[in-house]
């Protein structure tokens, strides 16, 4: 049983800390104080309901929206990212969760956009040929790299928006729900495409609502809650206390469908 | 897996559920389904100047006489210009209501540059170029620091200008140019030699089949499919047939306009940047979907900069060219119906009002069916009411079917 703000499980270069980040938009205060710490070659799981911040953190490490107040350090030097071709080019990439695609063109040029091989002239053999390298990594089922992205399902999409984050060799990989449309082969391919990065010693945040996802490859589960930090984790923690955290009581929804469950079932339930 | 891939062939044509046809009906299907699903690229202006054709030649056969089209396309290159920037801003989701203005101010600027101050006239257009691109940068920065929309400060800026041309031109109102000069030979009277025309008839065939083989030998040296050798000997037969044809044909009239091969090599400028450059591919990805495009590292700002740039250059291009045609610079210049028609000869032409679609070639389109349309009118005696009503009407019509073909690709998955 872990508890909060558990221990470290890497010992690797501290690649990005933040330190009282804050947010508000108007009178929305998204996000208050939150501390966050990524190593290289570890995973961080960003965990959080519905309109915790998680995105609106992601976010800002993308250069999308400045933050109101707090403090970026990557890579030991304090930073200002305030726009997203600077935390492209610190070597930041980011899926967002609406994966911010060019429907009008096709895939290969969504995957290069901005990073065009050849400005002057564009090389097409070239960037179809990694297309479908990086593709293939991600065991993506993509009939045509030709066809313009509106054509392509919410999972073929989502693939996309992963493979043009792995395009540029970034140093720190943050995943905004990068397994919610997937199917049963490509979100295990993206659970091991995470642990490859990992191992090469990139940094990982990931977000998401699926628990055993989470589980599976986090190092650390950090848990934000209505803007706040709300306590840190190791893959081990209990399922109640995740849900304690995220939730901010131990008597809530879930608890209590689970000991509903368990009242009908007793033996099912013997090991959560 | 329960389904096995067959072997792959190519990188590219692993997936089963691929339909690649090369032969020629394949192409056929694949184009009738494009269409369908509102991908209709050049189709409709095609169709619109074979109608055009048809009831013009129907009404008065001079219409289709080569000295009759020689002097259709003296008349294109003017406007088409403008179009030619036009599409530049519409390819953001923009506007530049001032075209027709700032292609005034443009060939009044010659006229008091060269005439009334005696300079040179290369002196006098690189002038009002550059005007036209202060202009544009002023816009892009009311745009891109203010948040001004476009169509608000170009539209402030189609009476600013055109006060100013009136301002220049003073109280006399029309300066003469010339016509003995080079400038205005260059508008009125220029044709290219028989054979240069020819042999720029071969050009776009030769360079097609040039660069796409050269293109398929690195696919497939790549392990990508090459597609058809037999289709892209037929699509340069056919660009080379036409194009001769056409040059045959207008060499029996005076000869092609060299006003109108400097337009066209305009348009193929811009297709090669839009097509082929990373500030091309920056065009389309900001007017399909901006904030993609912000976050994919994109510096809005500058493409936008550039844009507007360029197409109040473009412009200022108009509307010297505008003045060499008719060797005059007046307070006419760039007014009455220019703006609509260049705006609508982009559109015409298959360049979305809605941003992120379209070519240059549309401008050339477009302003084909434009100027047949008017030249057919005056052919028959119509007075300009009419022929505002009628090019209003065509307008609407294009923008109509822009916007039916947006929804069905919608509704079609295709953006
Ligand atoms: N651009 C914005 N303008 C105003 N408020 C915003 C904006 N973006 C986010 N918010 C607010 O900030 C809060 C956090 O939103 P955020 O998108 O970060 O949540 P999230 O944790 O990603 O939720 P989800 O799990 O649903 O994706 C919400 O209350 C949201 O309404
Ligand atoms: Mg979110």
């Amino acid at each position: 049983m872990a508890e909060a703000t558990g221990g470290r499980p890497q010992a690797g270069e501290v690649l990005l800390r933040l330190t009282g980040i804050s947010k508000n938009f108007g009178a929305v205060q998204a996000l208050t104080d939150i501390e966050l710490e990524v190593r290289a070659g570890e995973v961080v799981a960003l965990v959080g309901d519905n309109g915790a911040g998680k995105s609106t953190l992601i976010k800002i490490l993308a250069g999308v929206h400045p933050q109101s107040a707090g403090r970026i350090e990557f890579m030991g030097r304090e930073v200002t990212i305030d726009n997203p071709a600077a935390a492209l080019s610190m070597g930041i990439a980011t899926v967002f969760q609406d994966l911010a695609l060019c429907e009008n063109l096709d895939v290969v040029a969504n995957l290069f956009l901005g990073h065009e091989m050849n400005p002057w002239q564009l090389d097409e053999v070239a960037m179809e040929v990694r297309a479908w390298t990086l593709l293939q990594e991600l065991a993506a089922r993509i009939p045509s790299v030709r066809e313009p992205v509106a054509s392509l399902s919410g999972g073929q999409r989502q693939t996309v928006a992963i493979a043009r984050s792995l395009l540029l060799d970034p140093k720190i990989i943050m995943l905004d729900e990068p397994t919610a449309a997937l199917g049963v082969a490509q979100t295990a391919e993206v659970l091991n495409l995470i642990e490859r990065v990992r191992d090469r010693g990139l940094g990982v945040i990931v977000i998401s609502h699926n628990m055993e996802d989470v589980r599976a490859v986090a190092d650390r589960i950090v848990v934000l809650r209505l803007g706040r930090n709300n306590g840190e984790f190791t893959a081990e923690a209990s399922n109640e206390d995740l849900v304690a955290a995220i939730t901010g009581a131990t008597e809530n929804a879930v608890s209590r469908r689970s000991a509903r469950h368990a009242a009908r079932h007793p033996a099912s339930e013997a090991s959560a | 897996m329960t389904m096995p891939d067959p072997a792959p062939t190519t990188l590219d044509r692993a997936d089963s559920r691929l339909h690649h046809d090369d032969s020629l009906t394949g192409a056929v299907h694949a184009f009738v389904a494009r269409m369908r699903t509102g991908d209709l690229g050049i189709l409709p202006v095609a169709i619109g100047l074979v109608v055009i054709t048809v009831v013009f030649t129907a009404l008065n056969p001079v219409f289709v006489a080569p000295a009759n089209l020689v002097n259709l396309l003296f008349d294109c290159a003017t406007v088409g210009f403008i179009a030619l920037g036009v599409v530049c801003v519409l390819m953001l989701g923009e506007i530049d209501l001032a075209i027709g203005s700032m292609s005034g101010l443009a060939s009044a600027i010659v006229g008091v540059l060269w005439i009334q101050a005696g300079l040179p006239i290369g002196i006098a257009i690189i002038a009002a170029i550059a005007v036209g691109a202060v202009m544009g940068l002023v816009y892009a920065l009311l745009l891109v620091h203010l948040g001004m929309p476009s169509f608000v400060s170009t539209l402030a800026g189609l009476l600013a200008l055109l006060g100013m041309q009136l301002y220049i031109l003073g109280s006399t109102g029309s300066i003469n140019l010339p016509y003995a000069s080079g400038f205005v030979h260059f508008g009125q009277l220029m044709v290219m030699p028989a054979w240069v025309a020819y042999i720029l008839a071969l050009v776009p065939g030769v360079a097609m089949l040039v660069t796409k083989l050269r293109v398929a030998r690195r696919r497939r040296a790549a392990g990508l499919a090459a597609g058809s050798l037999t289709l892209l000997i037929i699509r340069v037969a056919i660009t080379t047939v036409a194009l001769v044809a056409a040059v045959w044909y207008l060499n029996l009239g005076r000869g092609v306009p060299w006003i109108f091969g400097l337009f066209v090599a305009a348009v193929v400028a811009l297709d090669y940047a839009l097509k082929r450059t990373k500030w091309g591919r920056s065009m389309f990805a900001i007017g399909g979907n901006r904030e993609a495009a912000r976050r994919a590292g994109i510096n809005i700002r500058r493409i936008t900069i550039t844009a507007f740039m360029l197409c109040s250059s473009l412009a200022a291009v108009g509307g010297v060219l505008g003045a060499a045609r008719l060797a005059s610079a007046s307070r006419q210049a760039g007014t009455g119906d220019v703006n609509l028609n260049a705006i609508a000869a982009a559109v015409i032409g298959g360049t979305s009002l809605f941003g992120g679609r379209g070519s240059a070639w549309s401008a050339l389109l477009g302003i084909l069916v434009i100027q047949a349309i008017s030249n057919g009118l005056t052919l028959l005696n119509l007075s300009s009411s009419l022929r505002y009503m009628i090019t209003g009407a065509v307008l609407a019509i294009a923008v109509i079917v822009d916007s039916l073909a947006r929804a069905s690709r919608q509704t079609h998955g295709r953006g």
